[in-house]
């Protein structure tokens, strides 16, 4: 045992070649638009050009008769699904709307919805009964911006859309699909106990996931009504799911094949084009493959809300902060089901306040519905709420991590949303970033330091895992979660552990959804800790099986065997004196000794610890540009117990330049008819390699007491702190507080510009 | 319209493929050759999922048209290891966990091979700028640029 009690571990912790990687870069591995099946035909669809129209027909019968075109669909192929809460995905949703936003019914509610698709044996046949189909649209007023959306007499996408959450329902529809409220103690009184009061308006940008990989499948309808997909997506079950529901198919008689994903960041966490493919299929009879160009990834899948954020803070002089009170506007795009609510929950939660309020609005305007997109919601929030902690820093003339350590959440503080922290490790990151020599680099003219701490639930569930003992002493470890970024790795350490064995002796595989128990959707964080957990106690019945294999060899009871470094000993020397069995050994007499050894875990994983990074970075404003440039990054976060590092710590570093990708460049551009202006990498600018500087981290562990090693799902609080640490170090650098997101040059430029101004 | 008989060689192999005028050299890879390992990623040339080398020059082989590859030498990521061995580069991305889901990772591997042929011993600087038109959402460049650094320091101790 180690100091602190934990178990000496030989795998866990250590840095293992991933098990999938000779595949990954030799180009063998099959993403989703690799795979094909013989016969099968190029699937496209027709999107709305329009940003809100009623859709009067469609006529689709010049493209029927094009040559080579073998199936073309709309809605009317789809059944109508009534409104159903759905649970498969990251956030909320509803069928109905799912299958609206699959193909737009009665009107298209955002340029690039889509309205119809074909199937055709070239994709020039494809192309050509596109441009074939006629759609009489009835072009109607349309919204783009959350807050225009919201305004008496906006144009209203729903009529059957009554706000929620407000007393009394409201009698006539509006875009605000829904009001909360999260509230602790008495805020409003409590901000009479305020020496210094912050309040100030924030606002971010829609942006995309950017996932470099389009969405994808191939699926095949059978005559006797059997399904099959091959899809990338972040999980199989959750299409299967999707798609029985969407298109009215038994779940058994689906199935669906993971292909390796390239990139989802949650925006692969619902369907767009799989149930269309099937559709096209049945109609067709052939297979019928699909994929998103970058363009169509723009205009037609998932990014993030844009919002407002209203935010207000009092403190006490010594810097302890005694009410927090925030109001959120997210824009849910078509559909309701913004992340608000996460946006809500997460807002105030890296802080230990008692009186703390807010409110949140879930929108809707003409624009792609969002996807969960890292964190949901949580970027957001965070930006206007480690903004207004800076900007009470300065006005306290106190150092931000002491006013982030003197108010932070620790064990016993009770979050404003509900549940009191248990061994949390805010504090932890805190002192990490203290403590790490970039928070005492002297800092140059127009260069400033900026430092923001983020929080993310992470969550557990339902999953599955077995693990097959093969005859030479190897095994297999399946589950039911697409890698995304290495979990292959951490699925067979974790068994790895267990078994005793070396970690190239376990082969991991993702299995198709017949070939393994339920899972969850890879999202959430979830996957190493839940999961994971499912290995284990797949993998520890595994090693009661070989204990009782070796009793049963030895002729002594069971609870007399241990089981040690991959073998069977006695358990001391009452127990008698055989030479040990090692799994080889026992794997090899299995046929002997009872037939196949392997074991199955099917479990709801509670107990995910909630997680905290704390991020510090340099930049160096152009005032001339009004380019900011990165000087050097630092993200801390507790991982509980980092199982593999190096993805940890991937994890954190990508999930950083996401955020700074969101506080500098990214946004979606829509001219004055709601059509998005940059829908490709050219004008949707995404980090690259010369944007950047190397990004430290320092993994802090705090074990998660839930789970047998204290891992802590790590992949979403890392895109939390970056946009306030941004903005906070571009005010240090020149005095100037941006309060709207992207702070792309130009507008770091206007806003050099004022200042200048107001000094005349 | 008849399509078009293209002599080329591919990762040293001559091959032989048909096209039509307006196929891209990425969509004869995929559909017609069934290279997969080069990726689709936009189609715009502004990811550099879909690099290769034409006579040993990195293009974005959706910027190529299919026609445009006769006569000429094409490498992709699948003639980058020889056989069963990984080049150097390859080995260091899986050491240095420089890939995440991996779509990106071809295209970058094509694009530090080129890097490497050119300038043995680049530094962070020049390793960055040659590599900012691959694009990579989940490292954040971190791992790529130490593991392409890593190799070059490497192969120069070995050549």
């Amino acid at each position: 045992m180690a100091p602190d009690g934990t178990p000496d571990l030989k795998v866990v912790g250590t840095r293992p070649i991933r098990p999938d990687g000779v595949d990954k870069v030799t180009g063998r591995a099959q993403f989703g638009a690799d795979f094909q099946l013989p016969g099968q035909l190029v699937g496209k669809v027709l999107r709305s050009p329009h940003a809100h129209a009623r859709i009067r027909s469609i006529d689709t019968s010049k493209a029927e008769a094009i040559p080579g075109v073998k199936a073309v669909m709309t809605a009317a192929d789809m059944p109508e699904i009534t409104s159903e809460e759905a649970f498969v995905g990251e956030g909320p949703a509803d069928f109905k709307d799912m299958s609206g936003n699959t193909m737009a019914r009665d009107k298209a509610l955002y340029d690039g919805h889509a309205v119809a698709a074909v199937a055709a044996t070239s994709a020039a046949a494809a192309d050509a009964a596109l441009a074939a189909i006629e759609v009489d649209y009835e072009v109607l007023p349309h919204v783009i911006d959350v807050e225009d959306a919201m305004v008496e007499g906006a144009p209203v996408l729903h009529d059957d859309m009554f706000t929620s959450g407000v007393d009394p329902k409201p009698t006539t529809p509006s875009n605000v699909a829904k009001r909360m409220v999260f509230e602790l103690g008495d805020v409003d009184a409590a901000f009479g106990k305020a020496d210094i009061v912050i309040e100030r308006k924030y606002k971010t940008a829609p942006v995309h996931q950017g996932y470099i990989e389009p969405h994808a499948c191939v699926a095949q309808y059978a005559a006797d009504g059997q399904v099959q997909i091959y899809c990338s997506s972040q999980g199989q079950f959750m299409v299967r799911a999707y798609v029985a529901k969407l298109l009215g198919i038994d779940i058994s008689e689906i199935r669906v094949t993971p292909l390796e994903i390239g990139g989802g960041f949650g925006g692969k966490t619902l369907v767009y084009l799989e149930p269309l493919a099937v559709v096209l299929s049945r109609k067709s009879g052939r297979p019928v493959k699909m994929a998103m160009t970058r363009e169509e990834v723009f205009r037609g899948s998932g990014p993030t809300s844009g919002g407002t954020v209203w935010v207000k803070i009092g403190a006490k002089r010594d810097g302890t902060i005694v009410a927090g009170d925030a109001v959120l506007k997210f824009q849910a795009g078509a559909y309701a089901g913004s992340p608000v609510g996460p946006g809500c929950m997460t807002a105030f939660a890296v802080y230990d306040l008692q009186d703390v309020r807010i409110t949140g609005y879930d929108v809707v305007t003409n624009r792609p519905k969002v996807a969960a997109y890292r964190a949901p919601g949580a970027p957001i929030s965070n930006f206007g709420v480690e903004s207004a902690v800076d900007e009470l820093a300065r006005e306290l003339d106190m150092d931000p991590v002491e006013l982030r350590l003197k108010n932070a959440a620790k064990k016993g503080t009770k979050a404003a949303y509900g549940p009191t922290f248990g061994d949390i490790g805010c504090v932890e990151t805190l002192e990490a970033v203290k403590d790490h020599p970039n928070y005492n680099v002297p800092l140059g003219p127009n260069q400033g330091r900026g430092v923001a701490a983020g929080f993310w639930f992470n969550i557990g569930g339902e999953s599955s895992a077995t693990v097959n003992i093969n005859e030479d002493g190897t095994a297999v470890v399946a589950t039911g979660n697409p890698d995304i970024g290495g979990s292959r790795a951490s699925m067979a350490m974790m068994a790895a552990e267990v078994l005793g064995i070396d970690v190239e002796r376990v082969r991991p595989i993702v299995a198709d959804t017949s070939s393994v128990g339920y899972c969850f959707l890879t999202g959430g964080s979830r996957v190493t800790f839940a999961t994971g957990m499912a290995v284990v106690e797949a993998s520890k019945s595994v090693v009661n099986e070989l204990k009782a294999r070796a009793a049963k060899t030895w002729d002594i009871p069971v609870d007399a065997v241990e089981w040690q470094d991959g073998r069977a000993v006695p358990a001391g020397s009452n127990a008698g004196d055989f030479e040990p069995l090692s799994l080889e050994d026992l794997a090899a007499k299995s046929g002997r000794t009872g037939g196949p050894i392997a074991a199955t875990s099917s479990l709801n994983a509670q107990g995910a610890g909630p997680g905290f990074g704390t991020h510090l970075v340099d930049v160096e404003v152009d005032r001339e540009t009004g380019h900011v440039k990165v000087l050097r990054y630092l993200a801390t976060q507790d991982a509980g117990r980092a199982i593999h590092p190096s993805y940890v710590e991937g994890q954190i570093q990508g999930g950083a330049v996401q955020g700074i990708g969101w506080a500098l460049n990214e946004e979606y551009i829509y001219d004055d008819q709601g059509r998005l202006e940059n829908p490709g990498f050219l004008d949707y600018r995404i980090p690259v390699a010369s944007d950047l500087p190397m990004i430290d981290t320092v993994v802090v562990e705090v074990p998660n007491p839930r789970h047998p090693y204290g891992a802590r799902g790590v992949g979403e609080v890392p895109i939390v702190p970056p946009m306030a640490a941004m903005a906070n170090a571009i005010q240090d650098a020149i005095g100037i507080r941006m309060t709207e997101l992207p702070m792309s040059p130009p507008k770091v430029r206007k806003a050099v510009d004022e200042q200048a101004a107001a000094e005349e | 319209m008849a399509k078009h008989h293209i002599s080329t060689t591919i990762n040293g192999e001559p091959v032989e493929f048909l096209c039509n005028t307006e196929q891209t050299m990425l969509d004869v890879l995929r559909d017609e050759l069934h290279l997969t390992g080069t990726k689709e990623g936009c189609a715009t040339g502004d990811c550099g999922a879909c690099s290769i080398t034409v006579d040993g020059r990195l293009v974005c082989s959706c910027l190529m048209l299919g026609v445009e590859a006769e006569g000429h030498s094409v490498e992709t990521i699948e003639g980058m290891a020889d056989g069963d061995q990984l080049h150097p580069l390859q080995q260091k991305f899986l050491e240095y966990a420089a890939l995440q889901c991996g779509i990106c990772t071809p295209g970058f591997l094509v694009a530090s091979r080129a890097l490497l042929e050119r300038n043995p011993n680049p530094t962070e600087e020049e390793a960055r700028y040659w590599l900012a038109g691959n694009l990579c959402r989940c490292t954040g460049y971190d791992k790529i640029i130490r593991a392409v650094l890593d190799t070059a320091a490497d192969m120069r101790g070995a050549s």
